[in-house]
């Protein structure tokens, strides 16, 4: 770990005008995946700006009848809210599929959507990557990509998103607020949030230098059977092969989003309409130009299967 | 003592306290945070500097310049040790690769600096600060094109052949001829590798995290270049070794050479990602078996052939090993081919050759009956043995598989078994499975002092370590029967090079050997005693905190006086595990269910029995079975370091990658003990118990899977990609 200089952020405003100003420093908040990254040099900032005491950690109903969830509510306490349970049980039951109850204690909601991949080449600064030193290639085309991403990749990069929360969040079609270094605000949809990795993996959301997501929107609640089902080798505590998050309607139609698959979380308009015809028709539409290594070729069936469980379960 | 006749009655039959479920005598100081382990010794006099270390960027070659300058000059930075100023080093008896000095790289993150800075965070920011310039050579990295060129291996343990394997295998009416693999497994304990070491003159202290004392004592000795006698080497708690902590590693040598050229007692303990590719790893394997058998069940034919890899000098993964001597049958092979890598060295790793020997063994054996059409239990009930088959004049010193698995079955409920992929429970499909255990056992020498003081307190000192499996209270409760006083009358010093030489924590020989070891010491102390008091040795009794000789009794304090006695031995061993095959025996039962659509295996309930001699404690002894189980579940299910054969290393060198199991996976265990003793092996009656514990449990698990889904995995881990395939199409 590099030496960096600390400050506790006074307003959200300050925070991104001194983050748009120094391009050496980093938000803190959870700091559940920031730290570990700096431990190992993969992050260097310079300066970090700590933003726990902006008063972003409340759970607000919007006038829309949707909600506002505060980008610095803990994932305990979002999974544990009454009406994310009640209206938006797929947040609720992808929060606390992730990480352990330790991690969700400290992690946010803006720290959780901007995690950083898990790929191992990506961890080792021994290795090449594109994405942690641009240019030097992608360790994990060739090498151990069981893991990887079957979708949306490129020559350049085929790392996943991690995030559980997120799939839900793109399911539910969140907006994120955010707070520009000039002060101005905007709104940006979850589905574009993301990018895909393309020649510069490196960038990772669209976000601009020095942009501050100061909240989460809900939409209204859609009703439905809310499922996120989440498949791994082990039983807790080990990122996604595959996830599903889907909200079902009685008559079969609804929407579904998938992790574990892609740079981002992972959907396709067009695909929740074939959800009435199954998981067959579903997963052929969303996985149109799926593109695998080989060790991961089975996340191409395994998405199919999964998601025949998830439609099953909604009938069930 | 010469242990070379076998045990009659002595007083550790008496089990006023030995076999009794003793709580840990050292638990409250774990739970309290007052065990102190190698890298927490903080004795007021001594403040150490902190060490990290660099580890090569390549698998293989040499390094041709280390620039240190901007290390050197960053804040907090104390020294800067590198692999070139250390130079070449002589190698430690019991090291393969090279663990620090000299320009040959011959691994991955193998030691190539260590820099000594004030804190912790300033050694490691530092570390980074080092710029390398490598030649990097071609290496072999990949076990299965790397067998092409394999050979024999020169080791103690050459191929073994009885009868006429090839004729009697081509006659049998049913017949089995597959393949299997085991994946490279890490140790993964929780307590890294960590050393403090301080330098007064040419003496050095090493506080470490060691299963053998003698052996690291003596290695670095070998690999400092100097006098084993000026090293004092301690480690009396230690968080995990699973065999990772039986031969001197890394941490140890680079805290020496660091606080050396820091002149202050200098930390290392190993980053996580160096327990991988650092240090030790259990190898791969490729296994071939072949089973020939009659209509009845019986075994007529069985070969079983591994090959591993290793860095050259290094030796094979003995998976073969129990294939000799479990199963009956006239005709009979065995042999090991080894391979060269450049992968980090191969090593033991918790019952090395057995545990990954049985997970293909225990496989074939379901596959077999299966062809045979006969129950799993009953054909292994069929092809018992009850003398070594190589060499039948040779009978096991106690040898009870038909037991453990007969009992086993009616606890588990085995009758229930049917057929593959027939039982389902909502999206679980169920199945059940069952294998047998084997773990030979192994005796070492060891040596331990007791001395009874004038207060009646016996303390016992001996080199001997607890790696968790609760050295301690056995120890303890040996002293404790031979003395004839309560357990809290006993104190017991572990781990520390100044005490007599002991078995050391291997090879589940530590239990049986380190109290054999106490035992004879105290005999010696008996002795001492009895003579002190001129009483008659025939009929002398330690019972009840007293020593009584026909109607004259006194008090132990008052018995050795003032200034106590001593009594010192080392128990050694004779023939007997030669005229007698000694072995432990177990059975497993696990059922399992696996997820329809996604192919997600998950525990539902495992059964053990073991037969493994007098079990001296049986709450300890739970503890390393349910343990072994559970590390059984991950070599099942998980565990599988994986190897990127064009970088020559293992990618998931961490706890997020190497996926061992979670709380979550571990369902309801059972453990049961079979009420034996086995005075072939020791005046204790005991044998080892906790690598028994893992033998067969991954196998279980992988013929569970298969009567669940009838889709039959040969190799391991069992991950859901292997499985999806054979699973029922979605609907």
């Amino acid at each position: 770990m590099r030496p960096f200089t600390y400050e506790r952020a006074s307003s959200i405003e300050a925070a991104a005008k001194v983050a748009a100003s120094n391009s050496q420093a980093k938000f803190i908040a959870g700091g559940t995946n920031l730290l570990d990254l700096m431990k190992l040099e993969i992050e260097t900032p310079a300066h970090l700006i700590d933003v726990n005491d902006l008063g972003l950690d409340k759970i607000e109903a919007t006038s829309e009848g949707g909600l506002r969830i505060g980008a610095l509510v803990r994932n305990t306490d979002l999974a544990a809210d009454e009406t994310v349970r009640r209206d938006y049980g797929l947040l609720s039951r992808a929060l606390v599929a992730g990480a352990s109850g330790q991690l969700r204690n400290k992690a946010t909601t803006a720290g959780n959507l901007l995690q950083r991949t898990r790929c191992p080449y990506f961890y080792d600064t021994n290795q090449p990557c594109n994405k942690r030193q641009p240019g030097s290639g992608c360790s994990a085309i060739g090498g151990f990509s069981r893991q990887h991403a079957v979708i949306g990749t490129s020559d350049a990069c085929i790392a996943t998103h991690p995030s559980d929360m997120a799939v839900a969040l793109r399911t539910l079609d969140a907006t994120i607020e955010s707070v520009k270094g000039d002060g101005s605000r905007r709104s940006i949809p979850i589905a574009d949030l993301h990018r895909l990795p393309g020649d510069t993996p490196e960038i990772e959301t669209v976000l601009e230098p020095g942009e501050f997501i100061t909240a989460v929107l809900l939409p209204r609640p859609l009703g439905g059977k809310h499922i996120y089902r989440k498949v791994r080798d082990r039983a807790s505590y080990a990122f996604a092969l595959v996830s599903v998050g889907a909200v079902i309607q009685p008559d079969g139609t609804g929407r579904v989003a998938v992790g574990g698959i892609a740079h981002k979380p992972w959907r396709v308009e067009a695909a929740d309409t074939e959800l009435p015809n199954g998981a067959r028709a579903t997963s052929r539409v969303l996985l149109a130009d799926a593109r695998s290594t080989g060790q991961n070729r089975f996340k191409i069936d395994l998405v199919e299967r999964t998601l025949g469980a998830v439609i099953a379960a909604a009938k069930g | 003592m010469q242990f070379d006749t076998p045990a009659t009655t002595n007083p550790i039959d008496r089990l006023k306290v030995i076999g009794r479920p003793i709580p840990r005598i050292d638990g409250q100081l774990k739970t309290t945070g007052r065990a102190m382990y190698a890298y927490e010794w903080h004795d007021s006099n001594v403040r150490c500097a902190y060490g990290y270390p660099l580890g090569a960027a390549i698998a293989k070659g040499r390094i041709k310049s280390m620039d240190i300058s901007a290390a050197k000059k960053a804040p907090g930075v104390l020294a800067v040790v590198t692999a070139l100023d250390a130079g070449k080093r002589k190698k430690g008896k019991y090291n393969t690769a090279n663990l620090f000095g000299g320009d040959e790289v011959q691994h991955y993150h193998q030691a190539i600096a260590v820099v000594v800075a004030e804190t912790f965070e300033q050694a490691r920011a530092a570390s980074v600060l080092i710029k390398v310039a490598y030649t990097e050579e071609k290496g072999s990295f990949d076990l299965k094109a790397a067998m092409d060129t394999a050979v024999k291996p020169e080791s103690e343990q050459p191929d073994s052949a009885v009868g006429d394997f090839e004729g009697a295998f081509r006659a049998a009416p049913v017949v089995l001829d597959e393949t299997y693999t085991t994946p490279d497994q890490s140790h993964s304990m929780m307590e890294p590798h960590a050393s403090i070491a301080a330098w007064d003159g040419d003496e050095l202290t090493v506080w470490t995290s060691s299963q053998m004392i003698d052996w690291w004592r003596s290695d670095l000795a070998t690999t400092l270049d100097m006098d084993k006698e000026k090293i004092h080497l301690m480690s009396p708690f230690i968080g995990g070794g699973f065999g990772g902590k039986l031969f001197l590693r890394a941490d140890a040598v680079l805290a020496a050479f660091g606080a050396r050229a820091a002149k202050r007692p200098v930390k290392v303990a190993l980053p996580r990602p160096f327990l991988v590719n650092n240090t030790t790893h259990r190898p791969a394997t490729l296994q071939r078996i072949r089973i020939g058998a009659e209509r009845n069940g019986k075994i007529t034919a069985i070969a079983h052939e591994s090959g591993s890899g290793d860095l050259p000098g290094g030796g094979p993964e003995t998976a073969v090993m129990q294939t000799r001597l479990l199963y009956a049958g006239a005709n009979r092979m065995t042999a090991m081919l080894l391979a060269t890598l450049d992968l980090p060295e191969g090593n033991a790793m918790r019952a090395p050759g057995e545990a990954p020997g049985l997970m293909a063994l225990e496989i074939a054996i379901d596959e077999i009956a299966e062809r045979v059409g006969i129950d799993p239990v009953q054909f292994r009930i069929i092809n018992d043995t009850q003398v070594d088959p190589e060499k039948p004049e040779r009978p096991f010193s106690h040898r009870d598989l038909i037991g453990c698995l007969k009992l086993g079955a009616e606890r588990f409920g085995w009758e229930g078994q049917g057929r593959p992929g027939s039982r389902r429970e909502g999206s679980w499909l169920i199945g059940t499975g069952v294998a047998a255990a084997f773990r030979n056992n192994l005796v070492m020498p060891s040596g331990a002092k007791v001395r009874l003081d004038g207060e009646g307190v016996v303390t016992v000192e001996t080199d001997m370590t607890d790696i968790g499996t609760g050295s301690y209270t056995i120890i303890a409760q040996t002293a404790a029967e031979m003395m004839g006083v309560t357990i809290d009358r006993v104190s017991v010093h572990l781990g520390d090079s100044r005490f007599p030489v002991s078995a050391g924590s291997g090879g589940q020989f530590g239990a049986n050997s380190a109290t054999s070891g106490v035992y004879a010491a105290c005999v010696k102390l008996r002795e001492a005693i009895t003579q002190k008091l001129g009483f008659n040795s025939d009929d002398v009794v330690f019972e009840n905190g007293e020593v009584r000789s026909g109607n004259r009794s006194l008090p132990l304090a008052e018995a050795v006086g003032p200034h106590g006695l001593v009594g010192e031995d080392t128990m050694k061993w004779g023939d007997l595990s030669k005229t007698h095959q000694q072995s432990t025996f177990g059975a497993h039962f696990v059922e399992v269910g696996v997820d329809v659509d996604t192919g997600e295996s998950r525990i539902r309930r495992m059964l053990a029995v073991c037969a493994a001699g007098r079990i001296l404690n049986p709450i300890t002894a739970r503890s390393q079975v349910i343990g072994a189980m559970t590390m059984g579940v991950g070599a099942a299910l998980s565990e599988e370091l994986a190897v990127d054969t064009r970088r020559g290393y293992f990618v998931n060198h961490d706890l997020a990658g190497y996926e061992v199991p979670v709380h979550a996976d571990i369902p309801h265990q059972e453990v049961i003990f079979m009420d034996e003793t086995d005075p072939m092996s020791s005046p204790m009656k005991a044998k080892g118990v906790g690598e028994l514990g893992l033998c067969g449990v991954a196998a279980a698990i992988a013929n569970a899977i298969y009567n669940a889904t009838g889709v039959r995995i040969r190799h391991y881990p069992i991950t859901l990609d292997k499985l999806i395939g054979g699973l029922p199409e979605v609907t």
